[in-house]
């Protein structure tokens, strides 16, 4: 949906606020309804690379460490388009009444420190969550040829048009979308 | 009269003296005790991990108490008012008291949750609103429209009056794309949001045409391989057997490679020339794909039935129909298909019913209108997490195959099955 309005013109900063409103939602349906007929819908990470190799479509959405890893060690011939990327934050949560509450904590900590998350980018193309982590970005684990930083989605070329996913919007509103993404799907 | 009876007679006694009737029952029910011990440890496993599960889930989708028990005096105020004139002052403050409760246990996101089911958009509201309860002050009213005015529209009320009630219709008026009201009971969903019923009745459709082309596929073969010399049928039979030992997601993941507009048909048909290379057909990813993948793999459950039935029938029945002067079709028809029907019944049972509840393979080929109704309960329960919906999906589901099953019976007869 976010995807839909951006090609639709609509700036990065505002589509949340345009997909809040019931205009916005048909302005996006609308613009699906361009392309309907010559879209294959995946569900699975892994299903958009394969798409690709196999020339069952030429572009596609994708978690952009898949088409790394494609690309840099399947020697798959993608390229990526960084502008309009829709960016997402990965969470640790401890359920309440851990038994090892004090062990999670310290595994917290660890990982998400400046050395790990830098450490973290030399196996998958995913963005540091901390500033401080971007400048120890290495590279490859399997080739020392290829600098990680550059294919980060937070290095500065790749992130100047990006929006983060809305989890609050999605917590809303995301089983009426879904009821009426399928409906619009079998129309 | 009876007392004279037995009095008259001597009662015939066993070696230790009681007498042989009781001894007799005594020996029966010991018999019976250990029958039953022996299907005790199946019977309580079958109780707790099936039975007891599903009717466990089945309850949920009638009964959900997240909302009344972390807003227990919202709930008491929303029972007393009638949900058609303006909410009150004492509900707004009931309303605070929750929040401001719910917030310190860390729980509005349940109650919150619950009301954006029945009303999109509240999640973000309760959980906004929870944020700032402390700097909340009387008039509540007042203050907490003032928060945020979504709480003046009457409509958000009015869900949370739906939501309070534990024991609700709401989920199943959902799964047959209604809503239940507070003013007008069941009323149908947007036209935009419908989509359960015409899920349903395509789950019905694929799963009868699937049903059918199993039966036109596997009847052949299942006869081949009863009739066929024995080194002929084995070789058959392995070649039934093999796939159907085969992982399911392999055989899917098999037709994508050969179905797709880049695989192995279409390129066959390209070179043949019989279609464009510019005008590849669509096989898969849509309602063809689904069909195709979910018949080869249920075609085992069709033919060995039908094989088990089929190997039973004497040739000789046909050979007296010949001689008696019927033609072969007409001795196929009238002799030799009706002695089939048991495992005909048997087999597209089966595979009707198996058909209904597929999941991997259309979320897999199904691509925009292959996707059946299980495809929509597993995103239920595992990403919407609306387990009460899910509930009342696979409610309705479950109560569709029971009357087909009762339909089944009355018209072939269950006892007439024959299932290997």
């Amino acid at each position: 949906m976010e995807f839909a309005l951006i090609a639709d013109g609509v700036p990065v900063s505002e589509v949340y606020d345009v997909l809040g409103t019931e205009e916005g939602v048909a302005r996006a349906f609308a613009k699906l309804d361009t392309i309907k007929d010559d879209v294959v819908w995946w569900e699975a990470g892994a299903q958009p690379p394969q798409l690709l190799a196999d020339g069952e479509v030429v572009f596609s959405t994708a978690w952009n460490g898949r088409v790394f890893n494609a690309k840099n060690a399947e020697g798959q011939s993608f390229e990526m388009v960084w502008d309009g990327q829709i960016y997402d934050l990965d969470l640790w949560v401890i359920p309440k009444g851990s038994k090892n509450k004090e062990a999670a904590l310290d595994f917290v900590a660890f990982s998400t420190a400046t050395e790990q998350l830098a450490a973290q980018a030399s196996w998958i193309s995913y963005g540091p969550a901390r500033a401080s982590s971007e400048a120890r970005i290495g590279t490859f684990h399997s080739d020392d040829s290829i600098k990680m930083a550059d294919h980060m989605p937070t290095a500065a070329a790749n992130f100047k048009n990006a929006l983060q996913n809305d989890f609050e919007f999605w917590a809303d509103n995301a089983d009426q979308l879904n009821e009426r993404f399928n409906a619009w799907l079998s129309k | 009269m009876a007392d004279s009876q037995t009095a008259s007679l001597e009662p015939i006694t066993a070696a230790d003296g009681t007498p042989l009737k009781k001894k007799l029952a005594q020996a029966l029910f010991r018999s019976r005790v250990r029958a039953v011990s022996l299907v005790v440890p199946l019977f309580a496993f079958v109780m707790a991990s099936f039975v007891i599960p599903i009717l466990a889930l089945m309850w949920q989708g009638v009964y959900n108490d997240r909302f009344s028990s972390h807003m227990p005096n919202l709930t008491e105020q929303l029972t007393m008012w009638d949900g058609l004139t303006e909410p009150n002052e004492k509900m707004y403050e009931a309303l605070v008291a929750d929040l401001k409760t719910a917030r310190a246990d860390r729980t509005i996101g349940r109650a919150a949750t619950r009301v954006n089911q029945e009303f999109p958009g509240t999640r973000s509201l309760f959980t906004s609103t929870a944020r700032k309860v402390k700097k909340l002050k009387p008039p509540f009213k007042e203050s907490v429209i003032k928060a945020n005015k979504k709480w003046n529209n009457i409509e958000v009320w009015q869900a949370m009056k739906i939501t309070s009630q534990d024991l609700t219709p709401g989920f199943y008026a959902t799964a047959l794309d209604g809503r239940y009201t507070v003013d007008q009971g069941f009323v149908r969903q947007d036209e935009n949001r419908q989509i359960y019923v015409k899920l349903f009745w395509r789950t019905m459709l694929i799963s009868a045409t699937v049903m059918g082309l199993c039966l036109l596929l596997g009847y052949p073969v299942a006869y081949l391989l009863a009739t066929l010399p024995l080194r002929a049928s084995n070789l058959l039979m392995i070649m039934v057997l093999l796939p159907f030992w085969t992982s399911l997601l392999v055989r899917t993941t098999a037709w994508i490679a050969i179905l797709q507009s880049q695989g192995v048909i279409n390129d066959l048909m390209v070179f043949v020339g019989i279609t464009a290379d510019d005008a590849r057909f669509s096989l898969i990813y849509n309602m063809t794909g689904t069909i195709i993948a979910m018949t080869h793999i249920l075609l085992p459950f069709m033919i060995l039935p039908l094989y088990s039935v089929m190997k039973t029938i004497p040739p000789s029945y046909m050979r007296a129909a010949r001689s008696l002067g019927a033609t072969p079709t007409m001795a196929f028809i009238k002799v030799y298909m009706p002695q089939t029907i048991p495992g005909i019944g048997a087999g597209g049972l089966l595979v009707f019913i198996l058909a209904i509840g597929y999941y991997i393979t259309p979320a897999l080929v199904g691509g925009q209108d292959g996707q059946l109704i299980s495809n929509m309960i597993a995103y239920h329960m595992q990403k919407s997490l609306n387990w009460s919906l899910a509930a009342a999906l696979g409610g309705i589901l479950l109560a569709g195959v029971l009357v087909l099953y009762w339909a089944y019976d009355k018209v072939i007869g269950i006892d007439n099955m024959k299932l290997g």
